[in-house]
């Protein structure tokens, strides 16, 4: 996939500010020397093609309810069968398979502490594992988005 | 744990938007219209979930494997305690770094205490990326409680959805 400038400007420079105004891409389109419509259609453009999964706010879980990272330790030819019993959890949404002796690692949101807590007995019944239990040390929590460099990228397609 | 209450018709503002504002010229005219509200009280609401961090920010959020990063890791960190924080900061600066957390460690399972999470193009290019992390951290890394570091590249993504408030309590 190829990116112009503006859809380059737009992913890099979106991911942390959005101008928060009654016509916040009449700012982005004079910051960028461009017009209103050209951002609308741009971003239109790498929400259609599914570059861009959203634009708006990013909620913080923690502040909406309760979660955490967790992680179990399966033995490496059991992992599909222990990851659907984790995924069938609601409470799960997200779910990796890692290299590593902790192999599966999830995060488990619920509406209150002991909602989570809750959860994690659960999960740790149903899969007969122990759980690895990592909260985010709240005040200490970093959330940032990363820059991407359009240049390889572009030479991959080219 | 600290729980902001949120009232309910914020909560409403939630549902409606957790899915992503409209692309369009004025698009807190449209959550206006949706909450029956005026567009100031909206942007009043905005900035003030925003002060209270329950919204983290107002952005774009790209689908990293549509750019080519198809490659993540969860590089993970023992740092001393007195450190941890002064130093969580400028990883989470670099700009390959996406989230960068501090969670406590469960020894002597997991001595871990610092986790950053890298993306890239192949596993080569994340490699690069802790080896940048471990000289950044070199003077306060620790090793008496395990292995100072160790990266967890992702094999499968298993399930992936976002969180989704749902409109009633």
């Amino acid at each position: 996939m190829e990116f112009d400038l503006l859809s380059q400007q737009l992913i890099n420079s979106y991911q942390r500010d959005f101008p928060l105004c009654d016509r916040p891409f009449l700012k982005l389109a004079q910051q960028f020397g461009v017009s209103e419509q050209q951002v609308l259609t741009t971003l239109k453009t790498l929400k259609k093609n599914g570059v861009l999964s959203r634009l708006g706010p990013v909620f913080n879980h923690q502040q909406a309810g309760s979660s955490t990272l967790a992680a179990v330790a399966v033995p490496a030819n059991d992992i599909d069968r222990v990851a659907e019993i984790i995924n069938n959890f609601e409470q799960i949404n997200h779910n990796y398979a890692r290299e590593h002796h902790y192999n599966l690692w999830f995060v488990v949101t619920a509406p209150t502490p002991e909602d989570l807590t809750q959860a994690l007995t659960d999960i740790g019944d149903a899969t007969a594992c122990e759980v690895l239990i990592l909260p985010m040390e709240k005040s200490h929590h970093i959330d940032l988005s990363f820059t991407v460099c359009f240049k390889p990228v572009m030479e991959q397609v080219s | 744990m600290t729980t902001n209450t949120i009232s309910a018709l914020e909560r409403q503002y939630i549902v409606l938007t957790q899915g992503g504002l409209p692309v369009c010229a004025k698009p807190y005219h449209w959550v206006a219209e949706q909450l029956d509200m005026s567009v100031d009280d909206v942007l009043t609401m905005t900035i003030d979930l925003k002060a209270r961090g329950v919204i983290r920010r107002i952005a774009a959020v790209p689908n990293h494997y549509k750019l080519g990063y198809q490659f993540n890791g969860m590089t993970t960190w023992d740092v001393c305690d007195d450190r941890a924080l002064e130093f969580g900061k400028k990883v989470g600066d670099l700009p390959f770094v996406s989230h960068c957390y501090l969670r406590p460690r469960h020894l002597p399972q997991w001595n871990y205490n610092l986790f950053a999470m890298v993306h890239g193009r192949n596993e080569q290019e994340i490699k690069q990326y802790q080896h940048q992390i471990n000289e950044l951290l070199s003077e306060v890394l620790q090793t008496h409680q395990g292995p100072a570091n160790d990266i967890l590249t992702s094999t499968r993504i298993l399930k992936k959805t976002g969180l989704r408030l749902t409109s009633t309590k």
